[in-house]
């Protein structure tokens, strides 16, 4: 215990160093993946071409399914080493549960209350921004939670790409056999992955506050 | 002024939804659209804002023809209700209805007090409801936002698609005589989407009335019920409606069109706990005795039976007693109420000619009927059990 103790208040300029990082990297990662995802999800409820939609959902999965230590290793001939390739293979990621919670969001917008809007003049972008996008932002809000509790957890990997991190703490740890750098490396993100959510919880519930409390006050 | 003028739709598979219509909604008026589903009068209202564009032929609004209007503007001077309502469940009551106003960038100013002046003018307090959210209120108050809605930036025309056909009866009858108050004081071009013809008839300067994508008539209420065109409008009105309507065909019911015709009989044979058992199953305080030929014998009453029951040989025969007073087929109501009225009866049979039983009028037969002939006038009616005899 002691030796832990030690150990953070010796190292904590490199600790803080690592988690600093590790923010960096899972927050570019959530970030740029929304940018890309909510679009695209908002393109596909409009896209009339069946096929269209399955192809983009079906990629998106596929992302999902390749083991996270193989993407990085992918990446390296592409993109090099370092802090880029990390956020791109997480961004990947990242894709899946923001696209199809924004396609759901939106799917679920009331048909009457398109109707209306359409009838009283909305043109097709007020009704996106005006009505559709807040009306499903619940959805998009917790696809975006989901998505930065893991992302924060697999960021630990992309240290294995050089992008430092706390998964640094872990490899080192590793290589000179020291189980308190482990700890504090895993301990570390555990912490971020639930701190990143509780606080995402608070904006999604400021965000969406009158919506849903008249929502269960309806109930 | 809208016309339409030769429009024709047709859709991609063919339908033919509309066929040929031509119609003029005049200024100041409620033009009702009725017909069955299916008929095309959503489609013939939809084709007004632009939400439905016609395969052929003209829409002129004001003389001008709204193919060359752009639908996003049109639309927003154009007020429009439908039946779910539509509000935006993610705005408060005065953002709903400030809507349109909004699209059309009036001053805030300007958008308080309007919004203000309309809730109130349909009983909202506004003081109460501005920032209430629409899950908050009861269906028939939604609707209420959902008219006052189509109103707020002082369109000319509202078109309304079955606005209160999903309200419970109550809640609707309020929102249509508001309606017709509304429209005294503003003076709307309405077109409204029905398919309750007394929904119709209370609301309607004009009625049209359509099938299968054709106007079958249009005119005033009282001379569609007057003179309905053919069978169909006939069957659409209702034929009883239609008899109340018209003075000039009112005839006096039959004892015949009023009588119940399967009261509770039995034969003289019948024990008395089977009598008992009988009146209990139809839930009734008497039975008539009848024998094969259907001729009438007698009538027992509840109490009789239960007076005799010790007697375990007697049959319904041995304690019925005669019937002193029944009507001749062919006899007109009022005088069996008059036979009712002056002997304190409950009922009264109806026979032929050879004294066989046909039917029974009772007060609760005479009630029924009065309530078909004057639906509006009807109570609601009782869960459905036996005639009490």
């Amino acid at each position: 215990m002691s030796e832990f103790w030690s150990f953070i208040t010796e190292r904590y300029p490199d600790i803080l160093l690592a988690l600093r990082q590790h923010l960096t990297i899972s927050f570019s990662a959530v970030i740029l993946g929304t940018i890309v995802a909510v679009p695209i999800g908002i393109l596909l409820v409009y896209n009339r071409v069946g096929w269209i939609n399955s192809a983009v959902f079906f990629i998106a999965n596929l992302f999902q399914t390749i083991p996270s230590l193989a993407l990085l290793a992918i990446l390296i001939p592409l993109l090099g080493i370092g802090v880029k390739p990390a956020i791109l293979a997480l961004l990947l990621y990242s894709l899946m549960p923001i696209l199809r919670n924004t396609y759901d969001g939106f799917q679920s917008v009331d048909k009457g209350v398109l109707n209306s809007a359409k009838g009283m003049g909305y043109s097709a972008a007020q009704t996106i921004l005006k009505i559709q996008l807040p009306l499903s932002l619940p959805y998009i809000m917790s696809g975006i939670r989901i998505t930065t509790v893991y992302i924060i957890s697999w960021a630990t990997l992309a240290s294995l790409i050089g992008a430092g991190g706390l998964g640094q703490l872990i490899v080192s740890g590793l290589g000179v056999n020291k189980p308190e750098m482990i700890f504090i490396g895993g301990i570390g993100a555990v912490v971020l992955a639930l701190v990143a959510d509780g606080l995402l919880g608070l904006l999604e519930g400021w965000l969406t506050r009158r919506y849903r409390q008249t929502r269960s006050a309806a109930v | 002024m809208i016309v339409l003028d030769h429009v024709n739709k047709v859709y991609d598979d063919g339908f033919h939804a509309l066929k040929d219509i031509n119609l003029e909604f005049k200024k100041g008026e409620i033009t009702v659209l009725i017909g069955p589903s299916g008929c095309g009068k959503s489609t013939t209202m939809k084709l007004i804002n632009a939400l439905n564009t016609p395969s052929s032929g003209k829409v002129l609004i004001d003389g001008k023809d709204i193919s060359g209007l752009n639908p996003v503007e049109l639309r927003r001077n154009i007020g429009y209700v439908i039946q779910s309502v539509g509000l935006f469940p993610h705005m408060n009551i005065a953002k709903n209805v400030a809507v349109v106003p909004h699209l059309k960038k009036w001053d805030k100013e300007k958008i308080d007090r309007k919004v203000n002046e309309l809730l109130d003018l349909v009983g909202l307090d506004h003081t109460i409801y501005r920032n209430r959210y629409p899950s908050e209120l009861s269906g028939g108050q939604q609707q209420r936002v959902g008219v006052i809605r189509a109103l707020a930036a002082d369109q000319d025309i509202i078109l309304m698609d079955e606005p209160f056909s999903a309200l419970d009866p109550i809640s609707r009858e309020q929102l249509q005589d508001e309606l017709i108050r509304l429209q005294q004081e503003l003076n709307k071009t309405i077109i409204f989407v029905t398919h309750d013809m007394d929904e119709a008839i209370k609301i309607a300067d004009t009625i049209v009335l359509m099938k299968d994508g054709q106007i079958v008539q249009t005119g005033k209420p009282e001379a569609i019920l007057r003179h309905p065109a053919n069978d169909f409008v006939r069957n659409f009105i209702g034929q009883k409606r239609l008899q109340s309507e018209n003075e000039l065909s009112y005839e006096i019911p039959l004892v015949d069109d009023v009588m119940i015709t399967n009261p509770v009989t039995a034969f003289p044979n019948r024990g008395l706990a089977e009598a008992i058992k009988m009146m209990e199953s139809k839930r009734v305080d008497s039975l008539f005795i009848v024998d094969r030929n259907k001729q009438l014998q007698g009538a027992v009453s509840i109490y009789r039976v239960l007076d005799m029951y010790g007697e375990e040989g007697k049959t319904v025969a041995d304690v019925m007693i005669p019937v002193r007073f029944s009507v001749a087929s062919g006899s007109t109501l009022p005088q069996a109420i008059e036979l009712m009225d002056s002997h304190q009866l409950s009922n009264v049979p109806v026979v032929d000619g050879n004294n066989r039983f046909l039917g029974l009028v009772t007060r609760g037969s005479v009630v029924k009927h009065l309530a078909e002939v004057y639906p509006n006038l009807a109570p609601p009616q009782p869960a459905g059990e036996g005639e009490p005899v």
